[in-house]
């Protein structure tokens, strides 16, 4: 418990300097102004919940290979701390594109690859909803998760390949590489707070769903006496 | 080799079950052939732009198409409790995939095969000069659909709520398939014809990836 607490606090304070870092430390950008700030957020927490996602990942096949229930867990809080990480990936993106860009939204590969990463991550929760035995939940779900997975370079590529030809509104090639030494200073402390952070999202979800598990199992005792 | 044999036997069992009634057949080619047409109410068909968005409304049918198709692909063996049967009768899981997987390749290709003179006509598009490469694309394509298509319907053939689930697993996955098929076949149609090897081989590397994928993981696929 008193573990949970310090993790809880510690990742608090990180994303309260995280975003003191953005405002205060980091320069204004030249063009884009202060609309920029959004990025060091919005870039740490697409990094973030992909990891998140790659946990997922390792955590299906953990289950398929091993069928421990706490690799099913595993999977299931990852999938929801990623799509919630996705999620504001998503809606930061257009906040800081209109101004911009001028649009709120542009088909271009990072985009859609992401909205395409959020609805494979969406159905593999709609599936678990959708069957009652949980031991058959966790193994097929494990295996979407998988396929799911395997798919995302793939729908990376082929939309980088073949429909970013037009030109689109981004000019930002190679973001990482032409930061200011504070902005990138800043930019991979933001990356690592929204880790923790995301470490922190874990723990407490998955330990509400080996509650769940317990509850479940507790039930059904009752119901058998 | 006994994954081959049992394969060529599978494959039988499911040619033969299909052919008998043709329902598959025919009314995926009927859902095509009403989404063309309903397309070409939506956009305006005689046009130029129509020209182009064309390829993109043939894979989008073939797709929707696919995910009726595949319904009943593992629901047949569930309903009539031939699963466990099955299960037994083989020594590698992996032929019942391959034998469904080949069958609704095949099953997608003839329905395009019929649809094909349609589409031509409909959008006022000339096939013939560069047939073989589409064909290519359509196989690749196609089979792409039917590796990813087999195992998602051995999953949602076990849930609840079937028949909604399988197009909401299976239309994301597919979503490479779609860009890149319908980009190579868009450049195979236009006025002057492009042939993207990349693309095709684009398709060749998804296909191979599922099916590896399919091969590691399609026991588990079945386990009661």
């Amino acid at each position: 418990m008193t573990k949970r607490i310090l993790l809880g606090t510690v990742a608090t304070a990180l994303v309260i300097a995280a975003a003191y870092a953005n405002f205060f430390i980091a320069p204004t950008e030249r063009t884009m102004g202060v609309i920029q700030r959004i990025f060091y957020f919005h870039a740490a927490t697409a990094w973030a919940g992909e990891m998140v996602f790659f946990v997922c990942f390792v955590g299906n096949l953990l289950y398929v290979w091993k069928r421990e229930q706490k690799y099913d867990w595993l999977g299931v809080t990852c999938a929801e701390v990623g799509i919630a990480c996705i999620s504001i990936v998503l809606i930061t993106g257009p906040i800081w594109a209109k101004p911009v860009w001028g649009i709120y939204w542009t088909w271009d590969a990072r985009l859609t690859s992401t909205f395409v990463l959020w609805l494979l991550y969406i159905s593999y929760l709609l599936l678990r909803t959708l069957i009652e035995e949980p031991g058959r939940r966790a193994l097929l779900s494990a295996l979407f998760g998988i396929f799911a997975f395997l798919d995302v370079p793939l729908v990376f590529f082929s939309i980088r390949w073949w429909r970013t030809q037009h030109p689109a509104p981004v000019v930002m090639g190679g973001q990482g590489s032409g930061l200011d030494p504070t902005m990138s200073k800043v930019f991979f402390f933001n990356v690592l707070v929204m880790h923790v952070f995301c470490a922190f999202l874990i723990v407490e979800r998955y330990i509400v769903e080996k509650l769940r598990h317990d509850v479940d199992l507790l039930q059904r005792e009752a119901e058998v006496q | 080799m006994s994954l081959l044999s049992n394969t060529s036997a599978l494959l039988g069992k499911e040619l033969r079950t299909e052919f008998r009634s043709r329902e598959l057949l025919t009314t995926t080619s009927v859902f095509i052939l009403i989404v063309l047409v309903l397309f070409s109410f939506a956009t305006n068909p005689g046009t130029e732009e129509a020209r182009q968005f064309a390829p993109g409304l043939l894979w989008l049918a073939i797709l929707f198409a696919s995910s009726l198709m595949f319904q009943s692909c593992f629901l047949r063996e569930q309903v009539n409790d031939t699963l466990s049967s099955l299960r037994l009768a083989v020594s590698d899981p992996f032929a019942i995939f391959l034998a469904k997987l080949i069958a609704n390749t095949l099953f997608l290709l003839l329905t395009e095969a019929l649809m094909l003179p349609f589409f031509a006509i409909f959008y006022n598009i000339t096939l013939w000069s560069q047939l073989p490469i589409l064909w290519l694309v359509l196989l690749l394509g196609s089979a792409g659909i039917a590796v990813a298509g087999t195992a998602i319907s051995a999953i949602s053939a076990q849930a609840r709520m079937r028949e909604l689930l399988l197009p909401l697993l299976l239309l994301p996955l597919l979503t490479p398939i779609l860009v890149v098929s319908a980009t190579v076949t868009g450049g195979l149609l236009d006025r002057d014809p492009v042939v993207q090897w990349k693309g095709i081989a684009f398709l060749a590397v998804f296909d191979v990836v599922f099916l590896t994928a399919l091969w590691i993981f399609g026991q588990y696929f079945l386990e009661e």
